[in-house]
Parts: C-alpha cells; sequence; structure tokens
C-alpha cells in the first residue's frame, strides 16, 4: 500500500511543477514526470508475489512460479513511445516561441499577443 | 523486493523536486534523468524487461532531444521576484492533492494489496498462448490479443512525427522549375 | 552543426553499424526474448542519432534522408494495415488481424505465424519516426543558425 501512496506523490509533484513553474522547460518536464507515475502506478498493479517476466520455456528452477500480468506490461510499452513522441512535440513547440518570442516565460509570450 | 521499490520511488521523488527547483536548465534536464533511470530499475524489479529496455533507450533520446533544445536556446533560469500569486497557486495545488487522494483512496480500496493481484484476464491470454504460438507472452498480447492498439498506437506516432516537422518548418519545400 | 573531432568519428563509426546490428537482433527475436519491434526501433534510431552527432550536418543530405524516412514511415503503416487485411479475406473466419501462418513449435526461431513480420515493420516504423523528429531538430538549428 504505502507503494501505490509514494507513487501517488510522485504525480502530485509532477502536477505542482505543471501549475506553478513559469518556464516553459519545467512545464514540459513536470507533465513527464506525471506520465512516468501513471506508466509506474499501472505495473504496480500488475504484480504477483515471487512472480516472474511472462516468457514461456520456463527453467526447471522456476518451475511453480507464477507469471506476473503481461497485459499492462503490453500497454505500458506502447504508451512510452508515444510520450517519447509527444514530449519531442512539446519541445519543438517551446523552441519554437523561443525563436519567436526571445524567452521562456508564459506569461511575458501570453501578454505579447502575435 | 518491495523495500528496494520504496527506495527508488523516493529517489525518484527527491530528483523530480530538485529538477522543478533547480537554478539552471541544464541542472533541472540532467535531474530529470533520475527519474527516468530510476524507473528503469523498478522495471526490472518488477519483472517487466521488455520495459526495461524501451525505457532506458528512450530516456536517454529524451535527454538528447531536451539538451539540444537548451543548448540552442539559453539555459538561465528566469529570474523572479517572488511573486505574491504563489500562495494561490500552491492552495489550488493542495485543494487538487486532496481531492485526488480522496478518488485514490476510494479506488486502491476496491483494488487488492500488493503483490495479491488476481490474474482473471491473464490467466486466458497465458492459456492462450499456445495458439499464438509466441514464447514472450508480452510480444503475443501486442500483436495477436490486441492488434488495434498497436494499429493505433502506430497512427497516434505518425501524427506526432507530422506535427514535429509542421511546426519545425521555415522554408516550404521549393516547387522545381 | 558542427562534427566532432576525429578520434570521436572513427570509434563511432565503428560503434554505430554494432549498435544497428543489436536493434536488428533484437526486433528478429522479439517473439522469443525480451524486445520485440519497440525497444529494436529505439535502439536502430539511437545509431542513426549517434551518428549526426559525431559526424555533424550536411544540411543537403539530411534533407534527403529526411524525405525518405518520411517514405518508409508511410509504408511501414501501410504494410501492417496489408498484413491484416490478407488476414481478414483469406481466412474463412473473416477476422481482421488474423494469424494466417502457420503456427510451428514454440521457441523456434521461424514460429508464431505473423508476429515476427508485424514485429519488424513496427520496429522499421518506430526507427523512422524517432530518427525523423532528430533530423527535423537538426535541420530546424542549421537553417535559423545560417
Amino acid at each position: 500500500m504505502i507503494v501505490y501512496i509514494l507513487c501517488f506523490i510522485l504525480f502530485i509533484v509532477g502536477l505542482y511543477g505543471v501549475v506553478t513553474k513559469r518556464n516553459l522547460i519545467k512545464i514540459i518536464i513536470g507533465l513527464a514526470i506525471m506520465e512516468y507515475s501513471v506508466n509506474l502506478f499501472l505495473i504496480l498493479i500488475g504484480y504477483v508475489n515471487n512472480g516472474t517476466a511472462p516468457i514461456l520455456p520456463v527453467p526447471d528452477a522456476l518451475k511453480n512460479k507464477p507469471f506476473v500480468d503481461p497485459l499492462p506490461q503490453a500497454m505500458i510499452l506502447t504508451a512510452i513511445v508515444i510520450g517519447l513522441a509527444t514530449t519531442a512535440l512539446l519541445l519543438s513547440i517551446a523552441i519554437r516561441l523561443y525563436r519567436k518570442y526571445g524567452t521562456f516565460d508564459i506569461r511575458k509570450i501570453n501578454s505579447l499577443k502575435g | 523486493m518491495e523495500i528496494y521499490l520504496i527506495l527508488m520511488l523516493v529517489l525518484m521523488i527527491l530528483g523530480s523536486i530538485y529538477s522543478l527547483h533547480a537554478k539552471d536548465l541544464l541542472s533541472a534536464v540532467i535531474s530529470y534523468g533520475i527519474v527516468g533511470f530510476a524507473l528503469v530499475i523498478a522495471f526490472l524489479l518488477l519483472q517487466a524487461p521488455d520495459l526495461a529496455i524501451v525505457q532506458v533507450v528512450v530516456e536517454i533520446i529524451t535527454l538528447i532531444i531536451m539538451i539540444a533544445v537548451i543548448k540552442d536556446s539559453t539555459s538561465e533560469e528566469l529570474k523572479s521576484k517572488f511573486n505574491p500569486k504563489f500562495y494561490i497557486y500552491f492552495a489550488v495545488v493542495a485543494i487538487f492533492a486532496i481531492l485526488f487522494f480522496y478518488i485514490f483512496d476510494r479506488v486502491t480500496g476496491t483494488l487488492s494489496q500488493f503483490g495479491e493481484h488476481f490474474t482473471r484476464m491473464a490467466t486466458a491470454y497465458i492459456e492462450g498462448s499456445q495458439e499464438t504460438g509466441s514464447a514472450n507472452l508480452v510480444t503475443g498480447v501486442i500483436f495477436d490479443f490486441r492488434a488495434y492498439d498497436t494499429l493505433g498506437e502506430a497512427t497516434v506516432l505518425f501524427t506526432a512525427v507530422i506535427g514535429v516537422l509542421t511546426i519545425l518548418r521555415i522554408k516550404g519545400k521549393k516547387k522545381e522549375k | 552543426m558542427k562534427g566532432m573531432t576525429i578520434i570521436v568519428k572513427k570509434i563511432t563509426q565503428i560503434m554505430a553499424p554494432i549498435i544497428f546490428l543489436f536493434g536488428i537482433y533484437i526486433i528478429v527475436h522479439g517473439h522469443l526474448t525480451p524486445g520485440g519491434g519497440f525497444a529494436g526501433g529505439v535502439i536502430m534510431a539511437g545509431a542513426f542519432i549517434l551518428l549526426i552527432l559525431s559526424d555533424g550536418s550536411i544540411l543537403s543530405s539530411l534533407r534527403k534522408e529526411e524525405s525518405g524516412l518520411e517514405f518508409l514511415e508511410s509504408a511501414a503503416i501501410m504494410g501492417f494495415l496489408i498484413i491484416a487485411g490478407i488476414g481478414l479475406l483469406i481466412s474463412g473466419t473473416s477476422v481482421f488481424f488474423i494469424n494466417f501462418l502457420e503456427k510451428g513449435t514454440v521457441g523456434k526461431l521461424i514460429s508464431a505465424g505473423v508476429i515476427p513480420i508485424e514485429n519488424i515493420v513496427v520496429g522499421a516504423e518506430v526507427c523512422a519516426a524517432v530518427s525523423t523528429i532528430f533530423i527535423a531538430l537538426v535541420v530546424f538549428k542549421d537553417e535559423v543558425s545560417k
């Protein structure tokens, strides 16, 4: 149970970064941290005590151990690669805004308008 | 085993807090790397080797792209006077945190304890692995039982790449005369 | 973007093909060992990024590679759909994404029907996507500083 709560705290740290920071790069870092915590939480749910990785020809030493759940692993595997692409998209928006306004401060970008 | 997992999670929380408060953007990005690499070790502890391989490479490429962006622009953090609105933002985060924690508590009450997951759906997949013929069950799930999700993932990746190309293009492609 | 010194260039030219080969190994053995299309594709893109970082960028050739990679990505998604469509047409049950080849024995390299082919297609797609993102950033940087 304490593992779930720590994972939740990591999510809240990311949310804190997104809401309070003014720098665009820090906002992107906060979003990425939130994404990591959600990925980790889903894998934590699928874990089974004394489990082994779900790969079939089981050696004799591990014969009576259960498999961990393969379904969340398959879902998160695709989510990690999508996370890389979306982070790159956000970074390219940030560098384009820097070229136009000369700053990463979102308030100045907001007040300049066009 | 759970104690190592708790250690890794505490390391991730400390790294993320430092990363959000660093004075310099380069050190912020590097301490963001702590979070990703601790996540790799957590995946290994949780018996997910596929995810560990993907995560370690993706983390390196994310750091390279972030450092390239910072070297291209500026690495100085904004000079900020103390903002009196900070307390309002902090209160907003606190209210949302309490609200989320209430929902989280209700949800985890219905889940089983850590490590006592009842693999009802997965039992069907493990028994059906003889049908797919794949020794790695994760690959079997991705490409056989849930291939629609993989198709959707490929489409999202394609869309993100098209978005990056559209945003970063300065000159259009010239037509040949 | 300028390249690095000759020592770095030579070491990279030796190492990058080995990393690329390792990515191909991860993809081809995706249905037997941990790994698969996603992991192998990102590793192959890592070899590309290593070469670009060490050798510097020559703008005209990077543009050519960019359009080639875009074509590869589109073709990979098309191939994924075509494999699914063949399953719909050939099999008697008409199910999208059905495994229509022979399964073979579990644990052999040639087994599991269409799963290895789909692994290769997805690996090509992910590799093309990640390298296209990086090349777009490099080309943008060069055009701005010119």
